[in-house]
């Protein structure tokens, strides 16, 4: 069915799973209808609802195949599908930002200077423009918590290293082409690494386990090394807590 | 009851019926490879479906236990041994402070046999589940894959019945000529059709290079996209078929990554998802065509094949310990429904 000029599809997944597909593209607005279908699951679940995973482009549904009811699940769908577009406009005031510390450069920025190099601006240029940039986390992939972001100030864009590291502190903040991200475990990876969080983007035993999830907002913004450290061992003691307000709302 | 490992195995890990609700954050599901076993041998030990077990691949550890309690062997035949005299898969048996357990090994009948303890085995909840996500270093016993020396704790649970044992034809089928059920989509468009007719049409022989991630084939057939390979990244279900630029399916298994960028053709179903994971390297599979509601009604099966075994355990008398160890005795027997008063006595 056509919802806000894309094309909504409900593809089937496997006995326990369907897809409802807003297009192959990287866009804001196909990402505001599955989080806006997201929400409108998430507040009134259907028989059998087991999870929900928004991607870039499509809502996976997975559900119990021995309660749901497939007919009524479609029916279902396509009522929502047509509602949510008139929440879309509403979804920026009311959207996540978090707010997020980082060390840039140095030993926790090891490619800053590359990055700079590559996109002929100067280090503080090149800061100056990733905190600035209106980053939204279109989805949590790859590894638990990484962060794909879109939305990174186009002169910042810088191709993926040609042989991938094969391990990246966690907490590393990076740039892989036009996207921004954040190594949130250790793990191998090809993206530019530019600084460091003192907070750990992933911590299983907390609540929440992630600290930036698909549909938020999210600003960088630098901190020196003794802020750093200060955060850092706040951190630890469970004292620091990451900032989240709502966007509409000036701080 | 303690299990101390004296030897680990090959790959032996915590795993119950994996972290469900936290795709979202782009935490794997993990969890059992082959579910019908473990949930076959938590039911024979009256214990909830997706206690914690061990996964063990291509053959056992040597443990020792420390007091009492019950375990059952299920899913591919290890060749399990009690104090050095071999034992039956898909049975409770009871187990004695000091007893030790070791397998022989795989002898073609399956690769993952699952260790089921009574009350389960007992490490932290991650995320709500016990499974072992090696790759993020979570789960089970410190995130890891058991070594020597590690010592592991039960749970609770004294309501065992030593001696049940699940009928065969409530056990999972394991054959391998049986093709994997697979339902279209959600990218089979992305496909030509002369691809869809490789897929349902080629034998696949699995590749060594198989792991809980995910089941690698080797084939000369090549199946070719209709625009290329990479798609903007969506979800991964369990048992996805995903078609790299190579045209050779990967399945994609219990630690797949939640989320990835490449066409996928079609969903195994779980079962067969199992049952792939029990087949060795080298063997060949093939692919068959269902749709969502018959991948449903299939599942409804063996939702029905779980209650029958429920039943059957339920009606399973045990021989009381006391009784036994006397040379006559006397007990109540449900069989089918119907009440029996038995009498024994020693002959010689």
């Amino acid at each position: 069915m056509k919802i806000s000029g894309f094309e909504a599809k409900i593809l089937p997944a496997g006995e326990t799973c369907l897809f409802v597909d807003f297009g192959e593209k990287i866009d804001m607005q196909i990402n505001s209808l599955v989080q806006g279908l997201k929400r409108s699951l998430t507040e009134k679940p259907f028989e059998g609802m087991r999870e929900l995973v928004p991607t870039y482009r499509s809502l996976s549904i997975y559900f119990d195949p021995l309660t749901v009811d497939l007919e009524a699940l479609n029916k279902r769908l396509m009522t929502d599908l047509e509602t949510i577009t008139e929440e879309l406009s509403e979804d920026n005031a009311d959207a996540t930002q978090v707010n997020v510390p980082v060390f840039f450069g140095g030993e926790f920025g090891p490619d800053l200077s590359d990055v700079a190099e590559y996109t002929k601006l100067s280090a503080e240029e090149v800061i100056k423009r990733y905190c600035a940039s209106p980053l939204y986390c279109f989805m949590n992939g790859f590894t638990p918590g990484f962060p794909y972001l879109g939305g990174m100030d186009k002169t910042l864009e810088t191709p993926r290293l040609k042989n991938p590291r094969e391990l990246i502190p966690a907490n590393s903040v990076a740039i892989g082409g036009a996207q921004a991200g954040a190594y949130s475990i250790a793990s191998p990876g090809g993206w530019r690494i530019i600084g460091r969080v003192p907070y750990e983007l992933y911590d299983p035993d907390r609540d929440p386990a992630v600290a930036i999830q698909a549909g938020m907002w999210v600003h960088f913004y630098p901190v020196d090394m003794e802020r750093y450290k200060e955060i850092e061992e706040q951190a630890k003691s469970g004292v620091y807590k990451i900032e989240y307000k709502k966007r509409g709302v000036e701080a | 009851m303690k299990l101390k490992i004296q030897s680990p195995g090959p790959l032996t890990s915590v795993q119950d019926l994996g972290r469900w609700g936290h795709q979202a954050i782009g935490m794997p599901v993990s969890g059992a490879m082959d579910a019908p076993a473990l949930i076959r041998g938590n039911i024979l030990l009256c214990n909830p479906d997706g206690a914690a077990a061990l996964e063990m691949t291509m053959t056992g550890p040597a443990i020792l236990f420390e007091g009492e309690g019950a375990i059952a062997v299920t899913g591919a035949e290890l060749q399990p041994k009690l104090n050095g005299k071999p034992v039956a898969n898909w049975t409770v048996i009871k187990i004695n402070s000091g007893d030790v357990l070791t397998f022989g090994g795989a002898c073609g009948k399956g690769l993952r046999a699952y260790l089921c303890v009574s009350g389960g085995i007992d490490v932290p909840l991650v995320m709500g589940s016990r499974s072992t996500y090696m790759k993020a270093k979570i789960g089970g016993l410190n995130g890891r894959k058991l070594a020597k020396d590690d010592v592991l704790s039960t749970g609770e649970n004294n309501s065992c019945k030593i001696g049940v044992t699940c009928p065969e034809n409530l056990r999972p089928d394991y054959a391998v000529n049986a093709p994997l059920r697979t339902v279209l989509g959600p990218q089979d468009d992305y496909i030509k059709p002369e691809g869809i007719k490789i897929f349902f049409s080629t034998e696949y022989k699995i590749s060594p290079s198989s792991d809980r991630m995910g089941t690698r084939f080797e084939s000369d057939k090549i199946i070719e996209h209709v625009k290329g390979p990479d798609i903007v990244s969506d979800a991964i279900p369990m048992g996805a078929v995903q078609i790299p630029g190579q045209g050779v399916p990967i399945v994609m298994m219990a630690d797949r990554q939640t989320t990835g960028g490449y066409v996928k053709i079609g969903v195994v179903h779980a079962l067969d998802v199992a049952r792939l994971s029990q087949f060795m390297p080298g063997s060949s599979v093939r692919f068959a065509e269902i749709t969502q509601e018959q991948g449903i009604e299939i599942s409804k099966s063996e939702s029905n094949l779980l209650n029958l075994l429920r039943s059957h355990v339920e009606k399973f008398n045990t021989v009381p310990p006391a009784a036994a160890s006397q040379n006559r005795g006397a007990m109540n027997v449900i069989v089918n429904g119907e009440k029996f008063f038995v009498t024994w006595e020693k002959l010689s």
